[in-house]
């Protein structure tokens, strides 16, 4: 079943395409990479999708609904759930409560619920909402520092953070731009374990990424942009040994 | 009931209840404000507009309809709110400096509104005649204080309070978190205005005279002085900046003039000491519970996390 599609994607910023034409499509439970050189458009996509940019031209659906002019608030309630490449953290608040916050579509008590606080009502959904975040957390072995303010962590930590957040939202497109970025081998290496474990929950996963190791071994498929364009897709195998991926990464040879 | 609050209360000297009123007053209003300014984020340079729009929307009840002080209150606050949700909407798209320039403007608008108005007595100001109600109003204002206190608290630390704080950090986190920014922060600016409002109709029956000139500029930066003084998003925090800023003029009477100066001296002292407020950064949950020797709820959360 695919769940992800766009059809014909185009953006641009004044005089700038940066994102040109795109056509892509996703099945349900796959890991997808998107990869390509800086200022591919990579980030680009992924703040189309989620409704942060508007596409100029083309259409992007979410399981079989058009959701190009959806404000990005409901599309994350209609589970996508994203990571950002500067990691966007509430830093200030501790690592619980950004994931709290993460589950805000989870949970119905709005400001009558506040001041109903003490209800039995308002109590269980607040019990339910922390037995959420907290499996987030375990889910990224964060839960030893549930109440540490997230500003604290080191910035691998915060990376995993960023993940646990997007899946207390019960996400079935999960978004990460550049999960691995700054992140040493080892921690990579658990990271990646973490990713098919939130795969195998049925969570259809579509990252951004430059390390090519790290791309080739986890992905299902691989999608290249280059200047905005779509060059190549495929599995990992194909895409490694595609001449035009080759000259977007290596330069032309002569 | 009210007769025997009434003598005890007379037993207080008259000067010291007013200053413990103002304080009262300067409570509601600063909790109302730190919930816009200290909790989402939004630098509302225009508070006093809402205070008197319930300052005067109240004082009409009494004239008029002559409503118990109750009611009176409470379509008070509504009244506000309904102000605050309607100006709200439009300009809380804006932020930072733009946003403080529009709640600069609207107030500035407010008070050249009632000005000019009839049913309001134009620039003469309208006396108010003492509220309906057989409790006196130095209670009423601090059993106001209480429920603004607990209310408030309780959201701070709930679903709706955790969205505005979200929001405070990162509107474009908040919004791929599912938030409705827009939303939320039209209700965060409701219930900071249904308070400034109630404050406002407070202070109309206790100072039993108002003036739309009362509630300029100067006063919108005293109540934003009293939270940030006492730390943004802090409750104990807005109490003691409120607090410490009704009393002053009181004690600083002989240099009057000079109030301002003090002012921002003071408040770049505290830009400079303590930049996140009096009582800013402290956990006051965490300390109770340590007093009474146990910690709080993590406990029960790190215990099951130990589980595999
Ligand atoms: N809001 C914007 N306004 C103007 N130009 C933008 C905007 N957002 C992105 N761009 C431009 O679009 C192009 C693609 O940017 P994008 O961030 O998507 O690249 P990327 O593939 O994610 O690169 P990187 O690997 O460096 O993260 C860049 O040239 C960028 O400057
Ligand atoms: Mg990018």
């Amino acid at each position: 079943m695919t769940i992800l599609k766009l059809e014909n994607v185009t953006i641009r910023f004044g005089g700038l395409v940066a994102v040109n034409n795109v056509n892509l499509s996703m099945e349900k439970g796959s890991i997808h990479a998107l990869i390509g050189p800086n200022g591919a458009g990579k980030s680009t996509i992924f703040n189309l999708i989620t409704g942060i940019y508007r596409p100029t031209s083309g259409t992007i659906s979410f399981l079989e609904r058009p959701i190009n002019g959806v404000p990005t608030h409901r599309i994350a309630g209609r589970g996508i759930g994203r990571t950002f490449q500067n990691i966007r953290l509430f830093k200030d608040l501790s690592v619980v409560d950004n994931v709290l916050i993460g589950a805000h579509t989870q949970g119905r008590w709005d400001l009558t619920g506040s001041l109903m606080k003490l209800t039995p009502w308002v109590k269980r959904e607040e019990g339910e909402l922390l037995e959420l975040a907290t499996s987030c957390l375990h889910m990224v072995d964060l839960a030893y520092r549930a109440f540490e303010p997230a500003g604290n962590l080191p910035y691998g930590d915060q990376r995993r953070l960023e993940i646990a957040r997007a899946l207390a939202l019960k996400p079935q497109l999960l978004l990460l731009d550049e999960p691995a970025a700054g992140m040493n081998p080892q921690e990579k290496g658990t990271l990646m374990e973490m990713i098919r474990r939130i795969r195998d929950t049925g969570v259809t996963v579509f990252l951004v990424e430059h390390d090519m190791k790290f791309v080739m071994e986890i992905s299902d498929r691989i999608a290249v942009l280059d200047y905005g364009e779509k060059i190549a897709e495929g599995i990992p195998h194909e895409v490694r040994n595609d001449p035009k991926v080759i000259e977007a990464y290596l330069g032309k040879s002569k | 009931m009210g007769d025997t609050l009434q003598m005890l209360l007379g037993r207080i000297d008259p000067y010291l209840l007013q200053i413990i009123v103002n304080i009262g007053i300067g409570i509601v209003l600063a909790l109302g404000l730190n919930v816009i300014t200290g909790l989402t984020g939004q630098l509302s340079l225009g508070h006093a507009a809402f205070m008197s729009i319930g300052a005067f929307t109240s004082a009409l009840i009494t004239i008029k309809l002559g409503l118990p002080f109750g009611v009176n209150l409470l379509i008070t606050g509504a009244v506000s709110a309904a102000a605050g949700a309607l100006i709200g909407y439009p300009i809380l798209r804006l932020t930072g400096d733009y946003l403080a320039i529009c709640t600069l403007g609207f107030a500035e608008i407010v008070k050249v509104i009632f000005l000019n108005l009839e049913i309001t007595n134009k620039a003469l100001g309208l006396s108010v005649p003492p509220p309906r109600s057989s409790i006196p109003l130095p209670i009423i204002v601090w059993l106001v204080v209480i429920i603004a206190v607990i209310l408030v608290s309780f959201i701070h630390d709930s679903r709706f309070g955790r969205a505005l704080k979200a929001i405070r950090g990162d509107e474009i986190a908040a919004e791929a978190m599912g938030i409705n920014v827009v939303r939320y922060k039209v209700q965060s600016f409701a219930i900071g205005t249904f308070l400034a409002g109630v404050g406002g109709g407070l202070y109309a029956h206790f100072i039993s005279y108002i003036n739309p000139s009362d509630f300029g500029f100067l006063k919108s930066i005293d109540i934003l002085g009293m939270v940030v003084l006492g730390g943004l998003g802090s409750i104990p925090g807005s109490i003691v900046g409120a607090a410490v800023l009704s009393a002053a003029p009181e004690f600083l009477r002989f240099m009057a003039n000079y109030r301002m100066l003090v002012y921002g001296g003071l408040l770049v002292f505290m830009m400079i000491f303590r930049p996140n407020g009096l009582m800013g950064g402290i956990n006051f949950t965490e300390i109770f519970l340590r007093a009474l020797g146990r910690k709080p709820h993590m406990k029960t959360l790190t215990e099951k996390e130990k589980l595999p």
